[in-house]
């Protein structure tokens, strides 16, 4: 469309813009923000659900191992939670996600059980550093535990899509052969492709899988001898990226890639008093002295706009970017990532990022 | 509570607390009941709202043939009550940020009104909801054109107050545009217009796009007829200005409600503060749709004592908050639209006259506590 148009249209369709008009006809019919349909919902095992989404026109396509955030509303709250799409990379291509259930996981309760084909969820543009490279590696070592494998499965597809002639080794940690995420796809897989391997080690039924127990750097020749020359990729709880870490310490640190997968609402929450207040906007770090966020933001002299200091007026609103705040009024805790809150009515509970 | 209001309703201080605490509870237990009803009410709105919007324009565009015309005006009309008074007032404030929906933020929210939405939310949310009714610092008393209090000492000008408030009336959305250029701070030499530079470029550039699209884009795709969406179009401001005046006035001004002084105001409590907005705000009966068009500002005690809260719950709030104010013998003041409107267009024309000595609003001798035993007047 040609500027003067543009301006135009957002000029008749202002104040509130062409997609507050566009989502009353289709929801995903938005143009200026990332909207998915989910298309397929299938139960993997008991506490998971992998989900099959369409995003909509305004998405720019994903690289193999990289996260999106979705956004979820339960009870009338946008949640945003971040997921390794396992699908093939590119831009036209659906979206697939597992969703694993945590015992107290909202979010990921609320997939597992009420997720349904038709539902539309907000979804961001993906993001990070953990992908494959565009100068795809000779040899290529995945390590993954649990839901972790979800990325890698991501960069297992592409790979065999594309007929990647090197070596591909992956090492699965799962509890039992039941709860073993894409087990079937990942044995065809490895029948189709004599270059692709699969090791897997289930912590919980020793002696059922090709390894056992927790990683451990003797694991790392019987799956794959060069693991020392791949490109490896691990993703995982932090107990496994730690111990994956170690082993890479000397010197091969750089052949090696890591994403955690930590729940957000498992996060650790302190006392009043306890931890660091990083004001992002400012690129400001204070000790955190337990008063509201908006008085400690004004002690470190960081202009931070304020109205009422009661909780009325909400001028002084700012994003959470990260950690847990606790409402002074209502003693309501805020834990999830990228919330807004008032501050001066917040005290942090943990360390603090504030977009700010 | 100014010493120019009759009744001062002497509470002790213990009570002044309780009060603010059952208050507290209300507040407390909406805010945690807020969920899926709330979120689904404010969308209907808004669905609402934009489907009038575009039904209006489309019918505009025909606006050659009279009933379309008609229907056309009469959509866009309603259309931009409901952007403004349900939709944009309440979601500046904040009442849905918990939603976390980035289209329903107070931050982010613009409006279909001339007023800049970040202005907006400087003058109404903090100053006009934390200052309340204080002469002085509540800027909402008169607009900086009117004399709506006693409290305000009357001049020559003020002849005109029946004149300025039609003309404020019909052009609402400027004034209340201007609201922060603080008009007569300006006239008065107090401020100098270059320290509301970059405010004026603000509302310059909000006016500029609501005049573009209502008075030229629009009425330019009807081509040679181009006259009826316009005519149609300042038609649904002008009646969106004129609801919108009337149901704000009908809020602060109605005859009972207090004006306070900064001195009594100084160090309020939460209670007091509670107490001031209670005082200082009048609602207005009628039915549902009644309050839906009028923004839910139809309770306007409930709005001030808990802004933030999602105003589609103010009508359940209302009997509480009354019981309350029964049990502690405070006045609420409610009333139809034609009685609390008639009262505040007498109060405006009263005040267009210099006080009558011993008549109602002179000078009352200062006022002295009225129960002199252990029920201590508290200042508030």
């Amino acid at each position: 469309m040609s500027p003067t148009a543009t301006s135009l249209l957002s000029t008749i369709a202002g104040p509130h813009g062409l997609d507050r008009y566009l989502e009353q006809i289709k929801p995903t019919l938005v143009i200026g923000e990332c909207r998915a349909e989910v298309t397929a919902v299938s139960h993997g095992t008991e506490h998971s659900v992998t989900l099959t989404l369409r995003p909509n026109r305004a998405w720019d396509g994903i690289r193999a191992g990289q996260f999106v955030q979705v956004a979820v509303e339960i009870d009338g709250v946008r949640h945003n939670r971040c997921y390794s799409p396992a699908s093939t990379e590119g831009r036209g291509r659906e979206l697939e996600i597992t969703v694993k259930r945590h015992p107290d996981g909202l979010v990921s309760n609320f997939l597992v059980e009420r997720a349904r084909a038709g539902m539309v969820l907000g979804l961001s543009q993906a993001d990070g550093d953990f992908h494959l490279p565009d100068a795809r590696p000779d040899s290529v070592l995945l390590i993954g535990a649990g839901s972790g494998i979800t990325p890698l499965m991501g960069i297992i597809r592409t790979l065999c899509a594309e007929g990647h002639a090197g070596r591909i080794a992956l090492i699965q940690y799962a509890p039992d052969p039941g709860r073993t995420i894409y087990r079937e796809e990942l044995d065809r897989l490895a029948a189709e492709n004599p270059n692709f391997t699969v090791s897997r080690s289930y912590t919980q039924a020793p002696g059922a899988g090709e390894l056992d127990g927790h990683f451990s750097p003797s694991h790392l020749p019987q799956a794959d001898p060069c693991f020392a020359t791949a490109e490896t990729f691990a993703c995982g709880p932090p107990a496994l990226l730690d111990a994956v870490r170690g082993t890479w310490a000397n010197g091969l640190e750089q052949r090696l890639h890591v994403e955690s997968f930590v729940p957000p609402s498992l996060v650790p929450v302190g006392e009043p008093g306890e931890g660091s207040i990083r004001f992002a906007g400012s690129d400001l770090e204070v000790s955190n002295s337990g008063a509201s966020i908006l008085e400690q933001a004004e002690r470190a002299g960081i202009p931070a706009q304020s109205g009422c200091r009661m909780g009325i007026c909400h001028t002084c609103t700012c994003r959470k970017l990260s950690g847990t705040v606790k409402n002074l009024l209502t003693d309501e805790i805020s834990a999830t990532p990228d919330e807004e809150i008032q501050l001066c009515i917040s005290a942090p509970l943990s360390d603090l990022v504030i977009d700010l | 509570m100014s010493t120019k209001t009759e009744s001062q309703i002497p509470l002790t201080p213990e009570q002044i607390e309780s009060f603010g605490e059952e208050l507290d509870a209300i507040r407390r237990r909406v805010l945690a009941d807020r969920g899926e009803s709330d979120a689904n009410y404010i969308r209907k709105v808004i669905r609402a709202q934009r489907g009038l919007e575009v039904a209006g324009r489309g019918l505009l565009w025909a606006g050659v043939f009279p009933p379309a015309w008609v229907a056309g005006t009469a959509a866009l009309s309603l259309s931009k009550i409901l952007d403004n008074m349900e939709i944009g007032h309440n979601v500046m404030h904040g009442q849905y940020d918990w939603m976390n929906d980035p289209a329903l933020s107070g931050k982010q929210f613009e409006w279909d009104n001339a007023c800049p939405a970040d202005q907006w939310r400087h003058s109404h949310n903090y100053m006009h909801h934390t200052h309340t009714n204080i002469v002085g610092k509540d800027r909402d008393i008169g607009y900086g054109v009117l004399r709506m209090s006693e409290d305000q000492e009357w001049r020559p000008y003020y002849l005109g107050n029946p004149v300025y408030a039609t003309l404020l009336a019909l052009f609402f959305q400027y004034g209340v545009a201007l609201h922060d250029l603080e008009t007569e701070r300006l006239a008065s030499g107090e401020i100098k217009l270059a320290e509301k530079r970059k405010l004026l470029g603000g509302i310059w550039k909000k006016v500029r796009r609501q005049t573009l699209k209502d008075y030229v884009i629009f009425p330019a795709l009807s081509g040679p007829f181009f006259l009826f969406p316009l005519a149609g179009n300042a038609t649904a401001n002008l009646v969106r200005n004129v609801w919108s005046f009337t149901i704000i006035f009908c809020g602060h001004f109605p005859e009972g409600t207090h004006e306070f002084t900064e001195e009594e105001t100084e160090n309020e409590s939460r209670g007091e503060w509670y107490y001031r907005q209670l005082l200082g705000s009048a609602n207005l009966s009628g039915s549902r749709p009644f309050h839906i068009l009028s923004g839910n500002l139809s309770f306007q005690i409930e709005h001030h004592l808990f802004p933030d809260l999602p105003a589609n719950r103010y009508a359940e709030i209302s009997t509480e908050v009354r019981e309350i104010c029964e049990r502690y013998g405070i006045p609420y003041n409610v009333g139809p639209l034609g009685k609390q409107f008639g009262s505040v267009v007498k109060k405006i024309c009263r005040l267009a006259l210099p006080d009558r000595k011993g008549g109602q609003g002179a000078e009352l001798p200062a006022a002295t506590p009225a129960v002199k035993d252990e029920r201590v007047p508290v200042a508030v």
